[in-house]
């Protein structure tokens, strides 16, 4: 049974469900911002739009906490079953993955900070260059993961879960890569270890997209599908009842 | 969709092997004539104790229930849900022909007790309603004495010899309703004396004095508070050892705590069946999903 689009008797139900989601899909562009301006924070060496990423991410955890009380009081207060249960705890399992998503794009930013103080020389172009693809397919997939929550899209979130694919592969040929800097230049290693923590926090939002994307299956279509082959996950989610 | 002509494939094998029922087993392969919803789920259960199929209930001309079948199995908790007005209670009382009492109301199709058909003309029923007991919505203690109460039944079915027997079948009947240790000083007061709960309890150990092998409880909370119900709820999840038992109730939170199966009904129709858990966070018809997440009507 897909999620109804009726109104609640109880029409004070329907105001607060729909506040719910506006909180989640306003936090979730928030955290887009964030890795943007990480990325953007790096990409120009600018350690005073980084450390303002730094700053920003408390009001994210904020957010996490104000949905997470909410969807309790909801609980407590409306007994949702059905759509509307499913609802209430895939959002409060999302935030969980936003919060985490915000995290890694404050790490880059302190990547950043650490990299370009002035202590020491900046690192070598060819060392940052799989950065910039893999932001790229990493904000993509968080862009479409909330695209998807917003319009309940079960084939857009599946589309987000296969995508992660092809970022770990990214980051394996990035370390691959790396590995090979600094085999060849050990005077390469401190950036590159540098650089491993970014691809990583960037591979992590990959995961944390896909997390997304089989909560939202599970709202729309009620099935879970954390920790199931791929296939099984696209049979699930698209099955037409 | 395959399960259903299965499911009708297997009632079909079932009735046909009896010749007696095999008017109404060929009725019933022409449900789909009729103008009523298809039920969704699965209404067979591997160890049936009550078998309904096909079943229809008019009052005089008025059709309550459109053809509903569901098995009730063996020492399950099964709930029935739904509106007021869909149904529940008419079924429910379907099940010990409490519905005979009311002469407008007519009942057709196949309801089955173990193999016996209760709507037989053979079945005595007293005797039926001593095997599928019931406790109604608000508690009704006879104005007797808390041991008349719960001796009447056995006494009438003449089940027990002598006083020391019927003492000991009291006292096992209030202990297993869990209400020996709050009534065994106080066995000659009124049954009317205690509390709501109490009386409820009552209720339930006067219907297991006669050990049924079902209880229909029909809304057997909605009179009383959350100590005296979650007392309740505890009771049935014991009693569900040795006896099986369909509840209607108001409350979901209720069926969803207390029971293993749950049927959705809505205007006469059976509209799904299922495993509780999946009732109430995944129903498979918009319907059941309207009804329990509150968008119904």
């Amino acid at each position: 049974m897909a999620i109804s689009h009726d109104a609640h008797t109880v029409k004070q139900f329907d105001i607060q469900l729909t506040n719910l989601r506006n909180q989640v899909q306003e936090m979730g562009g928030l955290v887009e911002d964030q890795i943007q301006n990480a990325i953007k924070a790096l990409d120009n060496e600018d350690i005073t739009a980084a450390r303002e990423v730094i700053a920003r991410d408390q009001i994210i955890n904020g957010m996490q906490v104000k949905v997470d009380e909410d969807s309790v009081s909801m609980i407590a207060l409306r007994q949702p079953l059905g759509s509307d249960l499913r609802l209430i705890m895939s959002l409060s399992k999302i935030v969980t993955d936003l919060e985490r998503i915000g995290d890694e794009a404050e790490k880059i930013a302190r990547m950043t900070v650490k990299t370009y103080d002035g202590a020491g020389s900046p690192p070598n172009a060819k060392l940052l260059r799989d950065v910039q693809p893999m932001s790229k397919l990493a904000a993509n997939m968080l862009h479409n993961c909330l695209d998807a929550l917003a319009r309940l899209d079960v084939e857009k979130a599946v589309e987000v879960a296969q995508g992660d694919d092809e970022l770990d592969q990214e980051f394996q040929s990035a370390l691959r890569r790396l590995i090979t800097y600094m085999m060849e230049d050990p005077r390469t290693i401190g950036h590159a270890i540098s650089v491993i923590f970014i691809i990583k926090a960037l591979e992590r939002i990959g995961d944390h997209s896909k997390n997304i994307a089989e909560y939202i299956i599970y709202l729309v279509k009620g099935k879970d599908v954390r920790h199931v082959k791929m296939d099984v996950l696209v049979q699930d989610a698209l099955a037409v009842e | 969709m395959s399960t259903t002509i299965i499911e009708v494939k297997a009632s079909l094998d079932h009735n046909l092997a009896n010749p007696e029922t095999r008017q109404s087993a060929l009725s019933s392969a022409q449900i789909t004539d009729y103008d009523h919803r298809q039920t969704v789920g699965k209404i067979t259960v591997d160890n049936p104790k009550m078998i309904c199929r096909n079943v229809n209930v008019y009052y005089a001309e008025k059709q309550a229930i459109k053809h509903v079948s569901l098995d009730i199995g063996a020492n399950e908790v099964i709930a029935f849900i739904g509106p007021s007005g869909c149904g529940k209670s008419t079924v429910l009382r379907c099940l010990n022909r409490m519905n005979d009492t009311i002469p407008i109301c007519r009942v057709t199709g196949e309801i089955r007790l173990e193999s016996e058909d209760i709507y037989d003309k053979k079945i005595d029923v007293v005797q039926l309603r001593a095997r599928v007991g019931m406790v109604f919505q608000k508690p009704n203690p006879f104005p007797k004495s808390i041991y008349e109460n719960v001796a009447y039944g056995p006494r009438i079915h003449g089940m027990v010899n002598g006083k020391a027997e019927m003492d000991e079948l009291v006292r096992a009947s209030l202990e297993r309703a869990g209400l020996l240790k709050e009534v065994d000083k106080r066995m000659n007061e009124p049954g009317t004396s205690l509390s709501g709960g109490q009386q409820q309890r009552l209720c339930i150990a006067r219907a297991i004095a006669v050990n049924p092998e079902v209880i229909l409880m029909d809304e057997p909370c909605s009179a009383l508070d959350p100590i005296a119900t979650a007392k309740i709820e505890e009771l049935i999840d014991e009693l569900r050892e040795n006896y099986t038992i369909v509840i209607v109730t108001h409350s979901m939170q209720q069926a969803a705590r207390v029971s293993q199966r749950t049927a959705y009904f809505h205007l006469g129709d059976l509209i799904e069946i299922g495993e509780t858990d999946q009732i109430f966070t995944n129903p498979r018809h918009k319907l059941t999903e309207d009804y329990i997440t509150g968008r119904f009507g």
